[in-house]
């Protein structure tokens, strides 16, 4: 049995905003489980009492006083959108409320 | 005067202090050379040459008015495509960042300009810096200038190739897995990553988070650690830069003395899998260490076997996370936005046409492996096996002052021989992984051409955290050793590339 | 679209509601959560911007250290425990106004935890306990175009501003409030409206919910009577006023309960709250598009506050509300009841404010209480949203108190400082309201008070000076309430010789 399958690969890419061809999902599935199989070896490391490491030094309370500092030119923020108005990053039509 | 882009930075300093040479003599010697033989090595996505020429001016120009300028003023160099440079073009290799323009410069860049470093131009690199070969790169694959046939290592290929090619003397990469130390293997030339928040990485546009470093590629150990020593050092925009003292690298790579050293050579980094000319180069440099004072042992480090694995695991939820930002809203590519569809399907269109296979692939394994059912299993067990692999190196560190191994298993492979078979590509990361999930200095040095393909092999030292110094002493005491061997650096047995004017 | 919905005494005739509210809270640091943008309202759009707040590809956070001190603070006001060791964590969805698709949250790891507070309705005292209150950031506003009015149905497309993006909010959680079934509307807005005042007294927020500084989510279910099987439950958004919290949840309940009690289900979504239509409309289906993928934030480390600075902060906190409230009836020398209409008024803080002007405790309960309830009510706006402040209201009673007006033109200044007429001096210029202090004036409508009423004038001359209040009242009625009463009696006693 493959570890992941055609559908949840699919779901996979929803979930991730890529609208993925049939194509791409018959050659990226099989090349997934491959994959998932290879790192599914972690849960053979006994580590339950094991701490997880997120960084190599373990930093804590790195802060900035609340200062204000130079903001970009709002013609600097738009510099890159594929589309402005009225100052404003203009986007296609949202479906659905957040 | 002999050919400016055969020297050293160090040496190219030397000749502009003494005044016979110019910041924009140099630079033009290397833009001439970019423009003779990068049809064929491809290291370059951009050259910036009005950019580099102005810069190279205005330092020959504080020179003359008596200004103190820092040790690498007026030196050229490459810069790898994935960090942010204001006003020039910054694509990471991927066509989602295409035409964009940073209105902002990383802090590496920030120091390289305060340092009077001349930027020549960014260099090709694996999409997002996903891949060994650069062959991921959405711009064409860079080759490697040891055999124009065989791939240049990668993320950071451009930037290797780059020097390996004499386009720049010093070029900037940055290592996740391995991207700044397996080019340097494949390419003959010294690649460093620094401890984990040794180098800030704001403006690095970030692959895994708690991986990612930027770092030094250079000929020699001497000119990486002059600018190692230019980018490093604590960056109050990153929270995880760390807050002390640069280690002494200079120093480190001017002394090069390994009298009393010891050396622990990792049992579970050789053997099966690993290319008998490879092996055969690495033993010879322990050899030589020895000889020169180095007391060698062998360690066991038993959990690097789950370092592929949970490597696999962190970066692509990291970098799943990373690369939402990338939807078509406020920069890069857009595709689809015709008035009938939403926001939500122009964002799935313009990921599925910016973004390459390798890109998807891991995006599509991150989402899996944070999925809730599978966090713990997966993410959560993976930063787990990482308190083990930073455990087995601090075991090891009781007993050895520095690791090392072979870079790579391998030497450089061929163009397209492992472009759809992502395991066999993984595999390449096998020796640089673990420090980067430790976050523990490491650099591969040359060591020699493997017998049976006569590619560059890169010998791997992995120094405790902050101590990136060590790496550096060990490198220039097997520089100076082999260069009297073979009567110079590694880089001079290069065949010489076909010049196109 | 308007659901059929049960009376709210029929709904609870059957079910008992379910509740637990979110409310969120901009903090009013200089600088953003991660970034040292300002965080100004209604600055012009993109002109508080930054590579970090826009999510531009390698721009890192940085945590602003003012930030956590006001979550401690508002977790210890909450008689929360403050976390020892935290993170921040990222919840990743994909949304147009959230500029790296990921937001910098917390998640099983909340800066505070475990409090409690409490509100006072209709004299009782409720408690209510504290899930957790964590740190987050904003995102931007989206204009919708090209649709109905501003609404996102229909729009052609739509306009991001990322200002907002990035300033620091507080998530404060309740959990499950257990309160009588009748009164859960209106301790949800009790509540809400405590919250106000503890973060206003804190200094932590502007807590303007006309301005989105003060939001709050209701989380409402139903079960049958002595049931002990949770509901489906729904996400009430955009919830903001005081008066809409209350509002939304008896809405949902009755709505509900409409569904249920026809043999429906209730779907688990999110629905927003219409303050127009006082109706709540489906928003976005929960679904397993809500899996947030939640990790630790790599890009930060962990936020570690020692308990020197937890006591700290702690010994910096104002009063607690409830000690507060009993001093200041004591001070004021209000009755239970009068300090009760002030509570449920939402009129403690501007009372509190006037009187630190000069004016009595009286008058201000009388303005706050009186015209300007009315006002509120009427508009449906909160009390603090109206655009007459303490600062108003003490101007009005100064001229009160020296004679310029009396309560009742008063009250017509109060009119027109709520249309915006301008300053109390200007709509006393514009409306001629001044008090008529010119004795000559007075005394020409005393004497046609006289002569029109000499029925009234033979009564007082009869003997019966309380008569005379009748010709009081016609001097007032012909100087159109503009003179001062006292002033016309002595005038008239003057005239008639007694």
């Amino acid at each position: 049995m493959p570890s992941i399958t055609r559908e949840e690969v699919a779901h996979l890419a929803r979930l991730a905003r890529i609208e993925l061809s049939d194509d791409e999902l018959d050659h990226l599935a099989p090349q997934l489980d491959q994959i998932i199989t290879l790192v599914g070896q972690v849960s053979q490391v006994a580590a339950d009492d094991i701490p997880p490491t997120s960084h190599a030094l373990p930093l804590t309370n790195v802060m900035r006083a609340d200062e204000n500092v130079p903001c970009l030119t709002p013609e600097q923020a738009l510099s890159g959108a594929p589309a402005a108005e009225e100052q404003r990053f203009r986007v296609p039509r949202i479906l659905e409320e957040d | 005067m002999s050919d400016l882009t055969r020297k050293t930075a160090a040496e190219l300093a030397e000749l502009m202090t003494s005044g016979q040479a110019s910041s924009v003599e140099i630079t033009q010697a290397h833009l001439d050379r970019i423009a003779a033989v990068d049809g064929d090595v491809h290291a370059f996505l951009h050259v910036d040459t009005e950019g580099a020429l102005a810069q190279a001016k205005a330092v020959d120009g504080k020179r003359a008015a008596g200004e103190q300028l820092s040790p690498l003023a007026g030196v050229p160099l490459a810069l790898k495509d994935v960090l942010t440079q204001e006003g020039v073009p910054t694509t990471a290799g991927s066509k989602i960042l295409e035409g964009w323009k940073p209105p902002y410069d990383s802090t590496v860049v920030k120091r390289l300009k305060a340092a009077g470093i001349v930027i020549l131009g960014k260099t090709n690199m694996d999409e997002f810096a996903m891949g060994s070969s650069t062959e991921n790169s959405a711009y064409g694959t860079t080759h490697n200038p040891w055999d124009l046939n065989r791939i240049p290592g990668g993320s950071g290929g451009g930037s290797s190739a780059a020097i390996s090619a004499y386009e720049a003397p010093l070029a900037i990469g940055t290592d996740t897995g391995g991207s700044i130390r397996q080019p340097g293997a494949f390419t003959g030339t010294v690649g460093v990553k620094p401890t984990y928040g040794g180098t800030s990485r704001y403006g690095l546009i970030a692959l895994a988070s708690s991986l990612d470093t930027p770092g030094p590629c250079a000929r020699t150990t001497l000119d990486a650690a002059l600018l190692h020593e230019a980018i490093a050092g604590y960056d109050p925009m990153d929270s995880t830069s760390i807050n002390q003292p640069v280690p002494a690298v200079v120093e480190a790579a001017r002394n090069g003395d390994v009298a009393g050293l010891r050396i622990g050579v990792v049992k579970e980094l050789g053997g099966e899998g690993y290319q008998p000319g490879v092996e055969a180069r690495f033993h010879e440099a322990v050899e030589l260490l020895t000889k020169l004072g180095a007391e060698v042992v062998e360690v066991s480090c038993p959990h690097f076997e789950y370092a592929l694995p949970a490597y696999y695991l962190i970066l692509p939820s990291e970098a799943s996370s990373n690369l939402a930002k990338f939807d078509a809203m406020r920069y890069g590519l857009r595709v689809g936005d015709d008035g009938t569809n939403s926001a939500e399907t122009v964002t799935s269109l313009s990921r599925e046409a910016g973004f390459g296979a390798e890109v998807k692939r891991r995006i599509i394994l991150g989402t899996h492996a944070l999925s809730s059912g599978y966090y713990d299993a997966y993410y959560g067990q993976a930063q787990k096996v990482r308190t083990l692999i930073a455990r087995d190196f601090a075991k090891a560190y009781e007993q050895v002052d520095v690791l090392v191994s072979p870079a790579t298993p391998t030497t450089a492979f061929a163009i397209g021989d492992r472009i759809d078979d992502p395991i066999a590509m993984y595999k390449n990361d096998l020796c640089t992984i673990p420090s980067n999930l430790a976050g523990n200095a490491a650099a591969s040095f040359p060591c020699g051409l493997a017998d049976e393909d006569g590619l560059p092999v890169g010998f791997h030292v992995m120094a405790p955290v902050m101590r990136d110094d060590l790496l550096y002493t060990v490198g220039a005491a097997l520089e100076s050793a082999l260069a009297e061997q073979w009567g110079g650096v590694l880089m001079t047995k290069a065949p010489e590339l076909e010049v196109t004017r | 679209m308007t659901a059929a919905v049960l009376e709210i005494d029929d709904a609870l005739a059957t079910y008992d509601p379910v509740m637990g509210l979110e409310v969120h809270v901009e903090l009013n640091t200089k600088s953003k959560m991660f970034c040292g943008c300002p965080t100004e309202f209604g600055a012009p759009p993109n002109t508080q911007t930054c590579p970090v707040c826009l999510g531009l590809p390698g721009a890192l956070p940085v945590v602003n250290a003012k930030a956590v001190e006001s979550a401690i603070k508002i977790g210890l006001a909450l008689n929360c425990e403050i976390a020892e060791w935290c993170r921040f964590a990222r919840k990743n969805y994909f949304y147009p106004d959230m500029p790296k698709n990921f937001q910098t949250s917390q998640y099983d790891e909340p800066i505070a935890f475990n409090g409690w507070t409490e509100v006072v309705v209709d004299g009782e005292t409720y408690r209510i306990e504290i899930e957790r209150a964590h740190m987050e950031e904003d995102t931007g506003k989206s204009t919708h175009v090209g649709g109905a009015t501003g609404r996102i149905h229909g729009a052609s497309h739509s306009l991001v501003d990322y200002n907002r993006a990035g300033i620091p909010l507080i998530e404060i959680v309740t959990k499950t409030i257990e309160v009588p079934p009748a009164k859960a509307a209106a301790v949800a807005r009790a509540y809400v409206s405590m919250l106000r005042d503890l973060l206003f007294a804190l200094g932590v927020s502007d807590v303007r919910m006309d301005q989105g500084s003060l939001r709050c989510d209701a989380n409402v279910s139903l079960k049958p009577h002595g049931s002990t099987v949770l509901g489906t439950r729904t996400e009430t958004k955009n919830v903001n006023s005081f008066r809409s919290v209350e509002r939304a949840v008896t809405y949902e309940i009755t709505r509900q309960a409409a569904v249920l009690s026809s043999g429906g289900k209730i779907l688990q979504e999110t629905r927003h709250w219409h303050e127009d239509t006082g109706i709540t409309t489906s928003g976005r289906e929960k679904s397993d598009a809500d899996d947030y993928r939640y990790f630790p934030e790599p890009d930060l480390v962990p936020v570690a506050p020692s308990r020197e600075w937890v006591e700290e902060l702690r010994a910096t906190l104002p009063e607690a509300p409830s000690v507060r409230r009993a001093r200041l009836q004591e001070d004021w020398g209000f009755t239970d009841l009068e300090m009760r209409d002030v509570i449920n008024g939402n009129a403690l803080e501007p009372i509190v404010a006037t009187i630190e002007l000069g004016v009595t405790p009286a008058a201000a309960k009388k303005w706050w209480l009186g015209e300007l309830a009315r006002s509120a009510n009427e508009s449906g706006h909160d009390l603090d949203a109206l655009g007459v402040g303490p600062a108003e209201v003490a101007e009005v009673q100064k001229l009160v108190d020296d004679g310029t007006l009396n309560d009742k033109i008063a009250r017509q200044v109060f009119e027109g400082l709520l249309a915006g007429e301008g300053t109390p001096a200007e709509i006393i210029e514009k409306r001629g309201l001044a008090l008529v202090s010119d004795d000559s004036a007075l005394l020409e409508a005393i004497d046609r008070a006289i002569a029109a009423n000499p029925d009234v004038v033979e009564k007082v001359n009869s003997g019966k000076p309380a008569a005379a209040g009748a010709l009081i009242g016609a001097v007032m009625k012909d100087m159109r309430g503009q003179a001062d009463a006292a002033k016309v009696r002595q005038l008239l006693n003057e005239k008639l010789g007694i």
